[in-house]
């Protein structure tokens, strides 16, 4: 009757099979994928400008590894502003969003528009606006990362459980403290839920930007470089960015997951 | 010693022609009268859907009337602590402690300082035998324990009248009465008004000095328990138990021959 559930610290060991158990499954599907890649290559004979084989792809790695990971900082810094960013202006919004239906029916609309809008057509008006700079990608990163957590949240701050909507009607709650001990907890899941869907989309967002950007100026994030490889007929290292992006995008994501797996301990708790 | 038997003379909660009325119309509760006194136990039972949790949420304040009215020690007062309500759920936050999900409606009626209101708070989960709990997260606690932390809750503000919905429900029959024991100890030390929803005839029996038997809305009689306080688990073997079960149990399935009042 009277157990207690706690959880015992894992042992560094632990961790490292932990750590094993998620990297393993990933090399192993790599080490399948480089064989047909190569073989591909060798059976089809296509030239290095239309498919290059991994050896080349590692060679342009190994030889633009300085501009790559100049790009993966500033394409990372672009993506983490525009993200940040997002973050403040979702949950801001999906505060709004919460205290009025009406407001909600009003406004919503215009967030689908943002969210529905191609985002590779109206990042060059943006650019043209704000000029060819960091400033300008990070605005482009926010349009896109903004729905997914204005979403979430006025989802978590306005889906509550009838029990504790209950009790705080009984006790009389004001709508303040409503707000600060009930909706803001119940929304924080649904804030990390959809921060993590707007990770991968804040990169996504910041490269396209660049793609525009780095036509009009030096700037070195990964898009840029993709398309002045690109316009060099550099396709090795315009594969060798395309790694790097993804790259950029799991570590950003692994971050997000870390934060997050800190900051839902008690929610995680639940059996 | 506690009193064995509920103030006669004062009347806790007063239902007079109570009616919900839903939109739908497919369901409709009531007119529903009650008198029920201060200090006593009432068991509202009944099958799935004849209006027993809208009775309980209608006292509550939690649903409002179509016609009629209810008046309680808390509509007489409109002091929100007045109430406790215990759901078939412990419904506890889980992003909150133990003692702060037992401290929380002493927080959100803003009664006392925060000092005394944690103290209250120990001294509620102390009367469930979980102050050793405090510190722990709902998520780390056992389904009974997240029940008694439930009921501290409920009784965090010494209301005089607890509200309980199917509160045992979902627990196994040996915690069942562990908890129902706990309850009547409980009501020995507080005296408090209490109504309970439950589907279960013997936790009626043993909680309860009357039992409201509803069907379709509609109260269809209140049967005073005529079991000897106090009660514990041997009661259960006991012939007048088992003959208490068998009116109740006719009365539910609509045999007439229950000697019952409304």
């Amino acid at each position: 009757m009277s157990t207690i559930k706690t959880k015992p610290a894992a042992s560094l060991a632990s961790k490292l099979m932990q750590g094993a158990a998620t990297v393993v499954p990933l090399m192993i599907v790599a080490l399948l994928i480089l064989p047909v890649w190569q073989a591909l290559v060798m059976v089809m004979d296509w030239p290095p400008a239309v498919l290059p084989s991994p050896k080349l792809v590692f060679e342009a790695m190994y030889s633009t590894r300085a501009l790559l990971i100049g790009g993966m900082l500033t394409t990372g810094a672009a993506a983490a502003t525009g993200l940040l960013a997002a973050i403040v202006v979702g949950t801001s919004l999906g505060l709004l969003f919460s205290q009025s239906a009406r407001l909600r029916l009003a406004l919503f609309p215009y967030m689908i528009f943002l969210q529905t809008v191609p985002i590779i057509a109206i990042a060059p008006l943006l650019i043209i606006w704000s000029g060819y700079q960091f400033r300008s990608v990070v605005i482009v990163t926010v349009i896109v990362a903004l729905f997914p957590i204005t979403n979430s949240v006025t989802t978590g701050l306005i889906t509550l459980r009838k029990q504790w909507e209950d009790l705080f009607i009984l006790y009389g709650a004001s709508r303040y403290k409503k707000l600060l001990r009930l909706q803001i907890p119940n929304a924080i899941p649904y804030l990390v839920l959809g921060t993590k869907n707007s990770t991968g989309l804040a990169v996504i967002g910041a490269i396209v930007a660049e793609f525009f950007v780095g036509s009009g100026a030096s700037y070195k994030g990964l898009g840029a470089l993709m398309t002045k490889w690109q316009g060099a007929i550099k396709t090795p290292e315009v594969v060798a960015a395309l790694f790097a992006s993804t790259l950029l995008g799991l570590i950003l994501f692994a971050a997000v997951e870390l934060i997050s797996r800190t900051l839902l301990r008690r929610w995680l708790d639940k059996d | 010693m506690p009193q064995a038997s509920p103030d006669q003379s004062t009347v806790a909660i007063q239902c007079q022609q109570a009616a919900v009325q839903f939109g739908s119309a497919v369901f409709q509760l009531g007119p529903i009268d009650l008198d029920i006194q201060a200090g006593e136990i009432v068991s509202l039972i009944g099958p799935s859907g004849c209006g027993k949790t809208t009775l309980l949420r209608a006292i509550a304040g939690l649903q409002p009337l179509s016609s009629g009215s209810i008046q309680t020690h808390a509509s007489d007062t409109n002091d929100c602590g007045e109430v406790g309500f215990v759901f078939q759920q412990p419904a506890l936050l889980p992003w909150a402690d133990t003692l702060s999900n037992v401290q929380l409606p002493l927080d959100l009626i803003s009664r006392g300082t925060k000092k005394t209101r944690q103290a209250a708070a120990i001294d509620a989960l102390r009367s469930v035998q979980l102050e050793h709990a405090s510190k722990h997260s709902p998520g780390e606690l056992s389904g009974g324990m997240q029940m008694r932390a439930s009921v501290a809750r409920a009784l965090v503000t010494e209301p005089k009248l607890l509200l309980l919905d199917e509160p045992f429900a979902a627990l196994d029959d040996m915690l069942r009465q562990d908890l129902g024991q706990l309850l009547i100890s409980l009501w020995q030390q507080r005296q408090f008004t209490a109504v309970m929803v439950t589907h279960n005839i013997a936790e009626s029996i043993m909680l309860s000095h009357r039992i409201a038997i509803m069907r379709g809305g509609k109260l269809e009689r209140v049967i005073p328990n005529p079991l000897a306080w106090p009660r514990d688990e041997s009661i259960r073997r006991t012939a007048p138990f088992g003959e208490f079960y068998g009116l109740i149990s006719d009365a539910l399935r609509g045999v007439e021959s229950v000697e019952g009042q409304v």
